[in-house]
């Protein structure tokens, strides 16, 4: 027995509001699970932005391409552990591999992470720095040539017709890339909108509203991640990216925000049974955490920042440092405005009871596996996961070069 | 033109995955009144509960909590009791009682009520079980004999089912670990003995029987009582049956 558990959940018996059942006081859960859906919605967003460049020829975000394969991949391998470290019997995690049941939308995570991991991110990697890792197994020597020649899987050509393979290989995973992204993190939506018992997930739009706004996490991370490595690199940042990806990203955050609002709208309209209990979490135990942080910090300020940039076009590029310190503000308030939008779905889910009666509450704790420590940790580790990506396979020279050719194509475009 | 082609393929390889689509629609009932029969000629186990019988002594919670190591502290119950007061006002109150629990000795002026009465509750053992859909490894399933139990060797702790529960009849046992919740006592029942919570009713609120079985207690009290299920709504046609059923009960 946990006597801490016990413990913390008698505390929480003098905080319940109304009534709930008894086994609702624990809440089940919790960070971890929201750090979860954070991560997976960073990998497909990060991926829908690689895409934009193979697929829908967008040059300008040419520069981001690496870069988002990359944060992609290192977000990826951080998701299961999120997973497996919150469930009851984590040594027991290949059961769902093994004897997976296939009515049990959790359980198809396997096939669904397998087939993104192996047959579209490490795929797509692999074409993308084959013949760079080729060039960097003949420049170098021992252990790091070994490395290379282990990374190309021992390929050494790079005649004129692997090099074209190389391409429309690139094409079609791609193609089969967008959809897998998109169910990847719709997959993960239609995880808590399938739940009927729970009228807060239950909802047809939670994996639509999960993909849009895993897209913006996922353009706003890649750019936030480009606008601080580019500096540190001595590299320079080209606007030109910048404000195509941020468009983008505008784009994105307004179909978001839209489709939480007809959500929202919805609900309140048809004003069913549970609708009192839900307005009540929402005004007391969510205010903070959904009005202030999800709407309003990370929606509408970020909306307003980047419609100034906009509006005021002559001036702002007129002053590059300014649209900058615009931009890097908005994706930061975005960031925090996704993780809040990840808690509130999954801790508000949990905060009223079945009985449409009362309300509990979730006390985060600090150490331990469930707590805040170890989230961030999670947090971190796939920024530790990419600065070796980096080093391993370093984009700089598309950061830079192609960088510039984007530039030229956009002059010739536009 | 190679764009178009790798195009095509592309397309080609995500029709051919909607063979999901085919299991789907082998789901969708087709005919409105579908429902999960009772298997004829087997055991179909069902429960009764009187509500204008029980009296709120809490026996039942106490007897569940000793024959199934239920953890003693008031958040892990596989049964419980709540007292309802609705007041002339129209407001409702409801509490869960504990055995011994200081708060149901404390009285309500007779002024205000309108009606008040107690609900016990347990695991509806529903006929077509969310927590057995969602279940990722199966550890959570139905018997032959229409009872929901959970395998502790190889539930593997997600809590998915109890998240998919509308009656909050399951939690995470402290000491394994696993999802926990009430089996019709299924060691006893399998037995030819009544659940611990049916056998020390003193009032004989809880019914327990076979639903198929031509005369017994239980279609006893299927025959005589207007009967009703918790959130018949959300289609996971509950068989714990209560006679009396006020709509205030969720």
């Amino acid at each position: 027995m946990n006597p801490e558990l016990i413990h913390s959940l008698q505390e929480l018996l003098k905080q319940i509001q109304g009534y709930i059942y008894p086994n609702e006081i624990e809440i089940h859960w919790g960070l971890l699970i929201v750090v979860y859906p954070y991560i997976t919605g960073v990998v497909a967003g990060a991926f829908i932005l690689a895409s934009l460049v193979k697929v829908f020829n967008v040059k300008e975000v040419q520069p981001l391409y690496r870069l988002s394969l990359l944060t992609a991949l290192a977000y990826l391998l951080v998701a299961p552990m999120a997973l497996v470290s919150h469930l009851g019997h984590p040594e027991r995690f290949y059961e769902i591999l093994l004897t997976p049941q296939t009515s049990s939308a959790m359980a198809m995570f396997g096939f669904v992470y397998a087939w993104y991991l192996m047959a579209v991110l490490l795929l797509e990697i692999w074409f993308v720095h084959r013949t760079d890792m080729i060039d960097m197994a003949e420049r170098s020597a021992g252990a790091t040539r070994l490395l290379y020649r282990i990374l190309s899987l021992f390929s050494k050509d790079k005649g004129e017709r692997a090099v074209a393979f190389d391409h429309s290989a690139l094409k079609v995973i791609t193609i089969v890339g967008i959809p897998s992204a998109f169910l990847l993190h719709g997959y993960v939506g239609f995880i808590f909108g399938s739940i009927k018992a729970n009228p807060w997930w239950s909802s047809v739009l939670i994996p639509i509203v999960f993909l849009f706004s895993a897209i913006v996490s996922g353009i706003a991370l890649v750019v936030l991640l480009y606008m601080i490595i580019t500096p540190l690199t001595g590299g320079k940042i080209n606007m030109k990216c910048v404000d195509k990806a941020v468009d983008f990203l505008f784009y994105a955050v307004i179909v978001d925000f839209s489709l939480e609002m007809v959500d929202f709208i919805h609900r309140v309209y048809q004003s069913e049974e549970e609708i009192k209990i839900l307005s009540e979490m929402v005004m007391n135990k969510l205010f903070a955490s959904l009005i202030i942080i999800q709407v309003l910090l990370g929606m509408l300020v970020p909306l307003l920042l980047i419609s100034l940039t906009k509006i005021f076009k002559k001036r702002f590029s007129l002053n590059e440092d300014m649209r900058k310190m615009v931009y890097f503000i908005s994706v930061i308030l975005i960031q925090f405005g996704i993780f809040a939008t990840r808690w509130n779905v999954v801790i508000g889910g949990q905060m009223f009871s079945k009985s449409f009666r009362g309300l509990t509450t979730y006390k985060m704790e600090f150490g331990g596996i469930e707590g805040l420590l170890y989230a961030i940790a999670l947090l971190a580790l796939p920024i530790a996961i990419l600065f070796v990506l980096l080093k391993v396979l370093p984009p700089w020279k598309e950061l830079r070069e192609e960088g510039e050719t984007g530039t030229e194509a956009i002059g010739a475009g536009m | 033109m190679n764009g178009r082609r790798s195009f095509l393929r592309g397309f080609l390889s995500v029709l051919l995955s909607g063979g999901t689509v085919g299991g789907i629609l082998k789901i969708l009932p087709s005919k409105a009144d579908a429902r999960e029969a009772p298997p004829k000629g087997k055991k179909w186990y069902g429960f009764g509960v009187s509500i204008d019988k029980c009296i709120g002594c809490a026996r039942c919670m106490d007897a569940c909590k000793n024959e199934n190591n239920v953890p003693r502290e008031p958040f892990f119950v596989r049964t419980w009791v709540e007292r309802y007061i609705t007041r002339k006002n129209g407001q409702t109150t409801v509490k869960a009682i504990a055995p011994g629990d200081e708060a149901t000795s404390e009285s309500v002026s007779d002024k205000t009520i309108l009606r008040s009465f107690f609900v016990p509750k347990l695991c509806n053992q529903c006929a077509s079980p969310a927590c057995v859909q969602v279940c990722p490894v199966g550890a959570t399933f139905q018997t032959e004999d229409g009872v929901v139990l959970v395998n502790e060797k190889t539930c593997i702790g997600c809590r998915y089912c109890i998240q998919a529960c509308p009656y909050g009849a399951r939690y995470l046992h402290p000491k394994t670990h696993t999802a926990d919740k009430c089996t019709f006592c299924y060691h006893r029942i399998s037995q030819g003995q009544l659940p611990a919570c049916v056998e020390v009713c003193p009032t004989q609120t809880r019914i327990f029987g076979d639903l198929n079985a031509a005369a017994s207690p239980m279609s006893r009290f299927l025959r005589m009582n207007k009967i009703h299920t918790l959130k018949p709504g959300l289609n996971t046609e509950p068989k714990v049956f209560y006679a009396n059923l006020d709509g205030e009960v969720r």
